[in-house]
């Protein structure tokens, strides 16, 4: 399965529905979206990771792009992951002390602020 | 000998097309299937990280992936590109080229990088065990 990307806005944050793969060949897609949303004003990101099927390095690099544009916008940006592979790739790279990961979107979206 | 050869052009479209033919590969082998996941994994990051060189040369050369099913599983990805230390400026770059390294080495047992000669090319090779060899 391919990248599937769905926005939606909950009062003033922005939610990305992720799903599918997000490997070198489709990490440009989530790329475009992510400029695309902070280029259209969207300060308050949450990903949902929870469709994710597959996650490589280059769709590490896009989500850590992510969070590089949401703070030098006073802004905020995190991932909501729940998935025991997915939440293995953030510690084996250690991106899980960069990102703010929460295991479902409620909580994300109570808690990302 | 090699199991399987695959050679394909370096597109980023076709990396998928290498994982899962590992993966199919190393199930049939004998790899453990809780491993699975690892060397779909490990050969992706491979695999991307031949045509992101190939990519970056400017080479059209087709990147190799040898699959060899004796005495356990061993991958093998080869590239053909010159030394390229990539674009330690572009902070999404040294992310991918860090957790691309951190990924490969948890998820094989073996992980070997070997120099091509005279600095041109490079392969990595990844190994697993299988049923019958462990």
């Amino acid at each position: 399965m391919e990248l599937s990307l769905e926005t939606e806005a909950v009062e003033d944050r922005t939610l990305l529905r992720v799903g599918g793969e997000i490997d070198v060949y489709t990490a440009p897609s989530l790329r475009e979206r992510l400029v695309e949303l902070a280029d259209g004003g969207a300060r308050h990101i949450v990903v949902d990771l929870e469709m994710v099927e597959f996650l490589d390095s280059t769709g590490l690099g896009v989500l850590v792009g992510g969070l590089k544009r949401a703070r030098a916008s006073d802004g905020t940006f995190v991932l909501v992951c729940d998935q025991p592979r997915l939440l293995k790739i953030f510690r084996i790279t250690g991106l899980e002390r960069v990102f703010e990961l929460y295991p479902s979107v409620t909580d994300a979206l109570a808690g990302a602020r | 000998m090699p199991t399987v050869r695959l050679r394909f052009s370096p597109s980023p479209a076709h990396v998928r097309t290498a994982r899962l033919v590992a993966v199919a590969c190393g199930r049939r082998a004998g790899v453990a299937v809780d491993r699975l996941e690892e060397l779909k994994l490990a050969v992706g990051e491979a695999c991307a990280r031949a045509v992101a060189r190939h990519r970056r040369g400017g080479l059209s050369d087709l990147v190799l992936l040898e699959l060899v099913d004796d005495a356990g599983f061993e991958v093998r990805v080869l590239d053909y590109a010159p030394a390229d230390p990539g674009n330690p400026d572009d902070p999404e770059e040294t992310v991918v080229a860090e957790a691309g390294v951190a990924l490969l080495a948890e998820s094989a047992d073996v992980l070997k990088v070997t120099p091509g000669a005279d600095g041109i090319g490079s392969t990595i090779s990844l190994w697993w065990p299988t049923a019958t060899h462990r």
